[in-house]
């Protein structure tokens, strides 16, 4: 009884806790283009990281080649391979690079996936038509980032 | 592991392009002096694969084909108040021989910078009393097509100065300003990565000799400016619309970076 009370209590704080730490865009904190801390609190999820990778506004292999997805077709070359990406930059600049690869690589072609002003004409999705009025979603939620990063974690030679 | 793309097809292909084995076009010529970051053009048809590529080397293979034997009906078809046809004023329609290659082209008595669908349109109005066509519609992609075909194998010739100047500049600023969430520019894929692959898509220099194309995509023929939109559309941006001032200073910079290169409509493309 007390142990269930104490698990239904620790369930409530994390989920309190997850709302009040989400890291909003325009507030994440660069250092070098790194991020220190996670955007949610919440560790990232690698399987949905490499979901991300393939789908949606992720899609990062329309760019980048990575052998631990070979099963899936098309891995671009625009940026570079990923193969060991995670021995070359640690957790906190994979999350800089994910979140706004412009501050870490000024003036990358890559997409900055944790932004949210500063655009020129933005359109409602692939619509081609204006963004409405109001907020603007970024690319990728605080937790999909963590997922991205987690997956990237992965890609190591060792 | 089948499917990912190496390097093997990165760069554009070594093949060279005859069609109907007659018209020798220039896929690959060294760039005009005004386009500063690259050193050679190349022909979109450079970057496809070979069984595409083919079936731009015979009319009898090439879809387009059709569109072009549609307009030719419509050439000597009268319309409008006037009771005219294009055939009345034109005769036939390789007296335009040589017009594609040079458009857009500044109009002295009108006092701008014209697109080959402005001028159809003119004469529509203008000269026949007839209703203008849409922009991108069919009949007027159709008769793009009709026109720049009687010019294939001529190298695009685009005037870049005098009045037309401003135009080249604004149309240079847009090209290379980067849109939309995803923020890129034309030159980001077109001049920083054509030869590379983007997911599925071998990048070409986005040149626009080629135009209208067949897209086997779409079974359509496509103008240029559906062609700006889409690209303006995949930056996840809000796009300019087709007929637009900003389309057209696009087109002419777009074209006049393949100055050198064959008029080649109408062209296959994936
Ligand atoms: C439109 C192209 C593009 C897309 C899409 C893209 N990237 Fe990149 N990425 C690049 C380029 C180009 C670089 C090289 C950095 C530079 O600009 O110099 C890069 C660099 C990186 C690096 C550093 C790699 C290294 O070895 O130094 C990582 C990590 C990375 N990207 C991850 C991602 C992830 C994860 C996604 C998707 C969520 C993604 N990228 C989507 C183009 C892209
Ligand atoms: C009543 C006469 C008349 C008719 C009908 C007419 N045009 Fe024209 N067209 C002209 C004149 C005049 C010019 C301007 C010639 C010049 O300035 O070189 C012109 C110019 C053009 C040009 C540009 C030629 C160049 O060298 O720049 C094109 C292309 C053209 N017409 C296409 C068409 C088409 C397509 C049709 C039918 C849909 C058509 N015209 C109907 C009279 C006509
Ligand atoms: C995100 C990448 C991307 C951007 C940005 C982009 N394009 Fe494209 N474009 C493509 C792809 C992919 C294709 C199809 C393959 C090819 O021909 O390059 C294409 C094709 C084209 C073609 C057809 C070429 C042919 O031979 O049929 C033209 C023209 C073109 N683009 C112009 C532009 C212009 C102008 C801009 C800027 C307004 C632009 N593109 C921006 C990706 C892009």
């Amino acid at each position: 009884m007390k142990i269930a009370f104490l698990a239904a209590a620790a369930i409530a704080l994390t989920a309190t806790g997850v709302t009040a730490e989400i890291v909003k865009p325009q507030d994440v904190a660069y250092v070098d283009g790194a991020v220190a801390t996670s955007l949610t609190g919440t560790p990232g999820n690698a399987e949905n990281g490499a979901v991300i990778m393939n789908k949606g506004a992720g899609n990062c292999i329309a760019c980048h080649e990575v052998t631990a997805l070979n099963h899936l077709p098309f891995h671009g070359e625009i940026g570079p391979m990923l193969d060991g990406v995670a021995d070359r930059w640690s957790e906190a600049e994979l999350r800089g690079i994910v979140a706004n690869a412009k501050i870490m690589f000024e003036g990358s072609m890559m997409p900055s996936f944790y932004k949210t002003s500063g655009f020129t004409r933005l359109g409602d999705a692939y619509t081609g038509k204006a963004h409405p009025e109001g907020e603007v979603k970024p690319l990728l939620t605080a937790q999909e980032i963590e997922d991205v990063v987690a997956y990237l974690m992965t890609l190591k030679y060792d | 592991a089948a499917c990912v793309a190496a390097g093997a097809n990165a760069e554009p292909d070594t093949d060279q392009l005859v069609v109907n084995e007659e018209i020798e076009m220039i896929t690959e010529a060294a760039a005009p002096a005004h386009t500063e970051n690259l050193s050679t053009v190349y022909s979109g048809w450079r970057f496809r694969a070979d069984e595409t590529q083919a079936l731009q080397m015979d009319d009898f293979e090439n879809p387009a084909m059709i569109f072009v034997e549609a307009a030719a009906e419509v050439w000597s078809t009268a319309d409008g108040t006037k009771g005219n046809s294009c055939a009345s004023c034109h005769e036939d329609v390789e007296s335009l021989r040589g017009v594609r290659a040079v458009y857009p082209k500044w109009n002295e008595a009108a006092g701008e910078v014209r697109t080959l669908e402005m001028q159809i349109n003119d004469c529509r109005e203008n000269q026949m009393g007839a209703d203008k066509w849409k922009y991108t519609g069919g009949d007027m992609t159709n008769m793009t097509a009709l026109i720049s075909s009687v010019s294939r194998g001529m190298p695009v010739n685009v005037a870049i100065d005098g009045p037309a100047q401003s135009m080249w500049e604004q149309g240079k600023e847009l090209y290379y300003t980067r849109t939309g969430q995803l923020e890129l520019s034309c030159a980001n894929c077109h001049e920083d990565s054509y030869g590379m692959m983007i997911r599925a898509d071998h990048l070409s220099q986005g040149q626009i000799n080629g135009f209208p194309t067949y897209r086997l995509k779409n079974t359509k023929l496509n103008s240029v400016h559906a062609r700006f939109k889409g690209c303006v559309r995949d930056t996840r941006a809000e796009t300019f619309k087709p007929g637009s001032a900003d389309f057209v200073a696009l087109e002419l910079y777009v074209a006049s970076r393949g100055n050198g290169l064959s008029v080649e409509g109408p062209s296959v493309r994936n």
